[in-house]
């Protein structure tokens, strides 16, 4: 239900302070984000440059670094997702309560950065979850990290609070290690690939993954 | 104060009668199997103390047919080197014996190196991939390796 803003205003200047449930509750979880407390590579350096003293997290109420998934509704998947450790991203992601949300920090993280053309490395973290907020950057600077967050509160505040809280626990599933990478390489539910308009060249498009004939 | 290379060729081959090291500026050339003999004298051998791998890889070159094994040794105890073997392998067959029994830090290395490489060594006590998962197929690092295309849902 919206408020009218003029009568907002006037009834303020009076000392009467008028709100919804939603925004009262919103404005307390989106200051008062958990995150999870892991870090995967260099990103992580930025990411503990920005909850140490100088960039401080703590004022926008992140500051609460959990270890336990069970505790924690931000996962800042910080630094580059191998193909090892992407199970392992994917079951944590799966134990955190809901309402849940996900940073993918990085160009690493959102794509693959610059090893995308490797044999170890997944192309984004959002092949298996769901991600609300990408940050660009090689790393992105405690600033863009910030810039993020400050996104995300935005994001929850715009959800209506009831919904999001009876979210039902979603299980994504966890991809399993198979002869050349993951299989699947990705979840249809959360991730389809871009279509290209022309193949690129240099990919030899009839050779097989794995090693020929050695 | 480790010997000028060329001593220290010199040196070994007299300790070591019918091993030839072949001196290529820095790098010793050793046959496989020389190898062991040769990390023994270097190792044992108290002018020299080579008693550290720091660090032993392979090198793909997949025109020639060729996969070389790199060692650099120190010496922890006398506070110098590095000294660089080169070992030269057929890539088909790749095998060389194992400095583990020598060395023991060079365990880890050689899984690293049979691992992306697929390097065999033998008399490796425990010889199995180290940084890719068990099911994983092919030796990535070698140069003839096709990376999975991550947009086939398959793989």
């Amino acid at each position: 239900m919206a408020i009218d803003e003029g009568l907002q205003s006037e009834m303020q200047k009076h000392g009467v302070y008028v709100t919804t449930w939603d925004k009262l509750a919103n404005w307390g979880r989106g200051n008062s984000i958990w995150p999870l407390q892991f870090g995967l590579a260099c990103c992580a350096i930025e990411m503990i440059a920005t909850a140490a003293s100088r960039y401080d997290i703590a004022r926008f109420g992140s500051e609460i670094f959990r270890a336990s998934p069970r505790q924690a509704d931000l996962m800042i998947v910080a630094g580059t997702v191998t193909k090892k450790m992407a199970p392992q991203v994917v079951r944590l992601y799966n134990q955190m309560a809901e309402p849940k949300y996900v940073i993918s920090m990085g160009a690493c993280a959102t794509s693959g950065g610059p090893f995308h053309t490797g044999y170890n490395v997944l192309k984004g973290i959002d092949r298996y979850i769901p991600v609300d907020i990408y940050i660009p950057g090689c790393p992105p600077t405690p600033q863009a990290l910030l810039h993020g967050l400050i996104k995300l509160q935005g994001r929850i505040k715009g959800q209506a609070f009831v919904k999001a809280t009876a979210a039902k626990q979603a299980e994504y599933p966890i991809p399993e290690f198979g002869p050349n990478g993951l299989l699947p390489t990705y979840s249809p539910e959360v991730f389809s690939p871009a279509q290209q308009a022309t193949p690129p060249a240099q990919a030899p498009a009839t050779a097989a993954p794995g090693a020929p004939a050695a | 104060m480790l010997p000028a290379p060329e001593e220290l060729k010199q040196s070994v081959e007299e300790l070591l009668p019918g091993v030839t090291l072949t001196l290529e500026s820095a790098i010793f050339w050793v046959t496989p199997n020389d190898l062991i003999a040769v990390c023994r004298c270097l190792k044992d051998t108290e002018r020299f103390s080579l008693d550290h791998v720091a660090n032993l890889t392979a090198i793909d070159y997949p025109a020639e047919q060729r996969m070389d094994v790199v060692y650099h040794l120190y010496s922890m105890a006398k506070k110098h080197g590095p000294v660089t073997l080169k070992v030269q392998l057929d890539r088909n067959h790749a095998a060389v014996p194992s400095l583990t029994p020598i060395y023991r830090g060079a365990e880890f290395q050689e899984r690293e190196a049979y691992d992306l490489f697929g390097v065999i060594f033998e008399g490796h006590p425990d010889l199995r991939r180290i940084l890719m998962w068990d099911e994983f197929q092919g030796h990535p690092m070698r140069k003839d390796y096709v990376p999975e295309d991550q947009d086939v849902p398959s793989g």
